[in-house]
């Protein structure tokens, strides 16, 4: 036993793409197994993470520590904290309800059931990477899959104009545009992370943690010759940078709307449930650790566009008229509150009351947000499936269609709006509590974003639902959620009342962790 | 069981009622409503049990004296924060009334959504029953009342509505309160827009949810302040703290905001909340709307829960509200705001109300009129009589409103019988229905003197008596102001009892009207019983009241001497008594088809109250537009695609365009051609010139290769 537990964030990490490679010599006509053996395989992991949790819980640590170049000091190091521990939970909760959200592709399936396996694995491994150059390679291997899944599965209709009357069909635009802007961010990141390796002689985030912030000189020449405040300087901003695309901060944002609203269903359900997590992570696990003094010197400005994705992220959803381009913009919207605890958190050098409810905040929204995000994505792909159509105008009053959907679409939004009981509000308040005596003015602005969240929300809710019904449903019916479709969601809706009601459970291991992030 | 568990159970039953319906027994009328009722009887139960072991406890209130319990809830940093249940006084009273109207709102429902008559004939889920053909034993056909097509979902939303009510009032600290506060607020959307199909009745679900929630984010910024300053949110921890309350006095505003202290701003952001839940000016518009729902849930909005709990939550926060005032000293700044928003509330909506004629607007603007007493009367410093209104209130509101829709339902029934297609609402539509409904009339009658302050023998007048003698004792100008709205209720109670149920029927809808079932009747009947009875626990001369509720606060306020509360009293005899004679005396003699005699009298100031001072156009035009498009065309079209898809586009052509250039004048020229097709030319070239040695004739090659070997050995030798 204790041999599988001291391997268990390996076996964790690597069972995925484990169980792409078994489908990989699977045939490929086989469209059912391919299915099941992709939807089981990825149970393991979750199965494994409940073991994790329950472990650490217990008092267990985790770590995993081999050489890896041992040219350039860099190693296989993975370890495990409450950030890393709620993460790698939501991750591999949400790949399964993924892949089952994804029965209904027919095109490709093997090919589309590997890449989402490697896109797992990719995920898990920055969240429990704690070597720079590891972090960096799981990092790029959550890129490619995503790439291909939005650029060969996403949505067939749909023309999306750039310049001079030109036309890209929408999904490459969307593909092309999410791959080359977090290139962009990976780029700087890869230098930063050399520049550091050079000056500090060692990717290793324990080490690092320790020195990285007290250095004041370098031992030996630094890279290109530079003093340690440029390389400092530099290093932030490249991390900032990449990480605030990925989030994103305004006004980085627009691959976000494009790259959701184009990719398959559960390409949207991981995208928002998990990879716009990979930014924010970044910044607690890397910017705020490593940096402080910078980012203290900067944290006035990162509030300011997490105000501003706050507030634009909801007025540009409440001006939408296609529905899963609304839910995309929502997650702009809240991200922006995951940003501002962080800042908040940043401004006043991580420590005091303030700055720990700010990031328990934060940290809860971001697991919050991928069940909410996750759950309406899925929802928006139901209906998708159904109507294939994603004008709210085409829609009107399909509630006594389809009363079960209906019921389960309003209790998510209620969900995404924040509702206390459901678990969006306990973190939205929380870093609304933290940053409050912090950033007074950019919280009370940021109520603006609140209170069109609901506009937002109710739109959705008002043109799909509600009204007369709309005659070409009433004609051709409209099929009511099945009962697979009710095992994706139900999982997400008994995760948001249970840390609504109850968020002890969680929030006990992510105030552990934030208590000891600084 | 001890007490404190009995606490925590109590809003439970609601909310299992509510998670067994929906996902059980949906299908299930009976079972439903079985269901739903049973649950609020439970908690009804549980309540009585409470609110009477707290009467039966001497100085309820005082330190120690209260039932409390909390858990951790949230572990932040080195503490936790704390939830709990607490019951005092003050909550004491609100759990009594809120147990009975809930419990009566649930069995009326039953009746009112026709429980028991035939299915629609072209009855549609979200939509209210048109009414079924019946024949009867002589083969006459008939149209009847339908059953709602979804009357399951009734009974789950408004149980749910009741577990927000109840978790409200048992809250020990302001965040629980906030969640049920916000549970409300969907039950409201939820149950307003019940007949979502009706366009009219989705808008008015939207309208009520946001212009609420303009006040909630406020409040949610309260609330955090509050809990940064103190670091707690329990009640008792701060206002039965006077270090805590005095260093929020004294502690100046975050960032100096207007010269405020800290317990000002948090007061204001806390108030603001409650002009939204309240539907105070000026965000007092979705309230009449909220009509839009069925009328039990009028009831419920209007008396039992919503609005009550905007209320109840500025009377919860009052030590703070007040904090560093004492009676006699000048107003805080929240305090002021009250006073100020509460009068012209009080006064403005009273306005509007007179010129209604519809039966639940009426009623609907008359609740946003005696909310603004119990907001002006808190702004005051008049905490006791506040809170005495607002049950009071929620007695005889809640009767009036279940009362006029067994009036709706009676027309309703007449509309049906005589196919005669009447708005079964407008009060010019009725006439004699004192008639046709005694039951309803005598209990209709009983609330609306309760509403008008009649002397005596009306819990109303009890409770606005004590607003109006403090106010007159205090502060003469808000005395002017209520008094004059406290004439213009009892005109307008007066002009709506008398259209309704006096004179003769004026349309054969209301000469075929018919009176509700016994599960509407009963609630009015015992509902009648309290606004009647329950005044008398807080007169003048005996104010029991005033002795329990006094008790939630750390001193014991002091009540009026009775010397200085008959001045008042008198005026307000008056003013009730002229108020209703006047209204009785313009429409007595009222016939079908004229025009409203105040319009007449009135002339364009009437149009204008009739148009509610247009508010809602103003704030159309002000604020729903310009946010429509300043979504839509300046957020996404301009800045997200124009500006910031603009600039990466360009960005984008520029790659492209330097492709191009790279690839036309390097790769081609250089690359391609210079470097790539020169050296092929380059060897070309050699390969040409050395094609004329290739002959083919081997002596040729012979010959080659002897001289080649020679010079090679001449080389050899001669190098040295």
């Amino acid at each position: 036993m204790d041999f599988v537990l001291d391997r268990l964030l390996s076996l964790i990490l690597f069972t995925p793409a484990l169980v792409a490679l078994v489908l990989l010599f699977l045939p490929k006509e086989e469209k059912a197994l391919l299915r099941w053996v992709a939807f089981l395989g990825s149970l393991i992991p979750l199965a494994l993470s409940l073991v994790l949790w329950f472990q650490f819980q217990a008092g267990r640590s985790f770590e995993e520590h081999f050489l890896w170049y041992e040219a350039i000091n860099s190693s296989y190091h993975l370890k495990l904290d409450g950030l890393s521990l709620t993460m790698v939970l939501l991750t591999t909760l949400l790949t399964p309800l993924a892949l089952l959200a994804s029965f209904s592709i027919t095109e490709r399936v093997k090919a589309y059931m590997i890449l989402f396996l490697f896109l797992e694995t990719g995920m898990l491994g920055v969240f429990v990477a704690w070597d720079l150059l590891l972090f960096f390679v799981f990092w790029e291997l959550g890129l490619v899959p995503m790439y291909f899944l939005i650029n060969q599965w996403g949505s067939e209709k749909g023309e999306r104009e750039i310049w001079g009357g030109q036309k890209v069909p929408a999904r490459v635009y969307a593909s092309f545009k999410f791959m080359i802007y977090t290139m962009a961010g990976s780029l700087g990141l890869l230098l930063a992370i050399q520049m550091i390796g050079v000056a500090a002689h060692t990717f290793d985030f324990t080490t690092l943690f320790q020195y990285w912030p007290a250095m004041t000189s370098l031992d030996s020449v630094g890279p290109l010759g530079l003093s340690v405040s440029t390389v400092k300087a530099v290093a932030f901003w490249a991390f900032a940078i990449a990480f605030a695309l990925k989030v994103p901060v305004w006004p980085f944002h627009t691959w976000l709307p494009d790259a959701h609203t184009e990719a398959p269903t559960a390409g949207s359900m991981i995208l928002a449930g998990v990879l716009l997590k990979l930014g924010a992570y970044g910044f607690l696990r890397l910017v705020l650790p490593l940096f402080p003094a910078e980012a203290q010197r900067y944290a006035g400005a990162l509030a300011f566009l997490a105000v501003m994705a706050i507030i634009f992220g909801a007025f540009a959803a409440f001006g939408q008229s296609d529905f899963k381009r609304l839910v995309a913009y929502s997650s702009v919207n809240h991200m922006g509150f995951v940003v501002l605890g962080i800042a908040a958190a940043a401004y006043v050098g991580g420590t005091g009351e303030n700055a720990t409810i700010a990031l328990n905040g934060a940290v809860l929204q971001m697991f919050n947000h991928g069940l909410s995000a996750a759950g309406m994505f899925f929802l928006v792909g139901v209906i998708y499936e159904r109507a294939h159509t994603r004008d709210l105008n085409a829609f009107g009053g399909v509630f006594p269609l389809v009363p079960i959907y209906g019921g389960i679409l309003i209790f998510t939004s209620m969900g995404s709006l924040g509702l206390p009981g459901l678990a969006g509000f306990v973190s939205e308040f929380l870093v609304v509590r933290g940053a409050w005596p912090i950033f007074t003015l950019y919280t009370a602005l940021a109520m603006i974003g609140l209170l069109f969240t609901g506009a937002y929300i109710l739109k959705g809710i008002k043109k799909v639902l509600h009204g007369p019904l709309n005659e070409h449903w009433e004609e051709h019916g409209l099929a009511e959620i099945n009962f697979r479709e009710l095992v994706v969601i139900a999982p997400l809706m008994a995760l948001m009342v249970w840390i609504g009601v109850w968020p002890n459970w969680i929030l006990s291991v992510i105030n552990q962790a934030m208590k000891a992030l600084f | 069981m001890t007490i404190e568990t009995l606490i925590w159970l109590l809003p439970l039953p609601p909310l299992l009622a509510f998670a067994l319906i929906v996902l059980f027994t949906n299908r299930w009328k009976a079972l439903s409503h079985s269901i739903a009722v049973g649950a609020a009887f439970l908690s009804w139960l549980g309540s009585m049990v409470v609110v009477f072991r707290a009467l039966g406890i001497e100085h309820f209130g005082a330190e120690g004296r209260v039932f409390e319990s909390s858990v951790a809830w949230l572990p932040l940093g080195e503490t936790s924060f704390r939830i709990g249940v607490l019951i005092d006084p003050l909550s004491a009273a609100t759990l009594f009334f809120v147990a009975w109207t809930v419990l009566m709102i649930f069995v009326y429902s039953v009746g009112y959504h026709n429980f028991g008559q035939p299915q629609g004939d072209h009855d549609h889920a979200g939509l209210p029953p048109h009414g079924a053909t019946v024949a009867d034993e002589h083969g006459h056909t008939h149209k009847v009342p339908s059953i709602e097509p979804m009357y399951a979902r009734f009974f789950a939303f408004i149980g749910l509505f009741a577990f927000g009510m109840y978790t409200l009032v048992v809250s020990d600290n302001l965040l629980t309160l906030f969640v049920g506060w916000e549970i409300m607020g969907l039950c409201s959307y939820l149950l307003i827009g019940f007949w979502y199909a009706k366009p009219s009745a989705r808008d008015a679900a939207i309208k009520a949810f946001m212009t609420t929630r303009v006040g909630d984010v406020f409040m949610l910024l309260g609330v955090a302040y509050l809990y940064a300053m103190t670091g707690t949110l329990n009640f008792r921890a701060i206002f039965f703290n006077e270090e805590v309350l005095h260093r929020l006095a004294t502690t100046p505003a975050v960032d100096g905001f207007l010269g405020l202290s800290a317990a000002g701003l948090i007061g204001l952001l806390l108030f603001i909340g409650t002009i939204g839940k309240s539907a105070q000016w000026p965000l007092h518009t979705w309230l009449p709307d909220a009509m839009e729902g069925p009328t039990p849930v009028s009831a419920m909005i209007h008396a039992a829960t919503m609005v009550s709990a905007g209320v109840y939550m500025v009377i919860r926060m009052f030590p703070l509200l007040s904090a560093g005032w004492h009676e006699g000293a000048a107003l805080t700044p929240p305090m002021l705001a009250m006073a100020v928003i509460g009068s012209i509330t009080a006064l403005f909506a009273a306005t509007i109300a007179v010129a209604q004629n519809d039966v639940k607007r009426v009623l609907a603007y008359s609740t946003v009129s005696q909310l603004g007493y119990m907001v002006a009367a808190l702004g005051i410093g008049a905490y006791i009589a506040a809170a005495f209104h607002l049950i009071m209130h929620a007695f005889f509101k809640a009767l009036l409103f279940l009362g006029s829709g067994s009036i709706i339902h009676g027309m309703e029934h007449g509309v049906l019988h005589t196919d005669d297609l009447v708005d079964p609402q407008n009060m010019l539509n009725m006439g004699g229905l004192r008639r046709k409904m005694p039951l309803t009339f005598v209990t209709f009658l009983i609330g609306g003197l309760a509403l008008a302050g009649f002397p005596f023998v009306t819990a109303g007048f009890w409770s606005k008596d004590e607003i109006l003698a403090d106010a007159f004792a205090h502060a003469p100008l808000v005395f002017v102001v209520l008094a004059v709205a406290a004439f213009l209720t009892a005109f307008y109670t007066a002009r709506q009892i008398t259209l309704t149920f006096l004179g003769q029927p004026r349309t054969a809808s209301a000469q075929h009207a018919q009176e509700s079932k016994w599960t509407m009747t009963l609630p009015l009947v015992v509902l009648a019983v309290f606004a009647v009875g329950a005044g008398w626990v807080g007169t003048p001369w005996k104010n029991l009241f005033h002795e329990f509720v006094g008790g939630t606060l750390l001193e014991h306020p002091e009540a009026l001497p009775f010397s200085q509360a008959l001045v008042p009293m008198v005026l307000s005899i008056l003013i009730s008594l002229s108020g209703l004679a006047a209204g009785w005396l313009v429409y007595r003699h009222y016939e079908a088809g004229q025009a409203d005699p105040l319009a007449k009298a009135l002339g364009v100031v009437h149009t204008w109250l009739k148009n509610k001072w247009y508010f809602d156009e103003i704030y159309h035009a002000l604020f729903v537009r310009p946010s429509a498009w300043f979504s839509e065309t300046f957020t996404y079209k301009w800045m997200d695609r124009g500006v910031i898809d603009g600039i990466l586009h360009t960005v984008a052509r520029l790659a492209f365009g330097i492709g191009p250039i790279l690839r036309n004048y390097f790769d081609k020229p250089v690359v391609n051609e210079f470097i790539g097709d020169g050296s092929a030319s380059v060897v070309q070239w050699f390969g040409r010139r050395l094609r004329l040695v290739q002959t083919g004739q081997v002596q040729f090659y012979m010959m080659t290769a002897l001289v080649i070997a020679i010079g090679v050995l001449l080389a050899v030798i001669a190098l040295p």
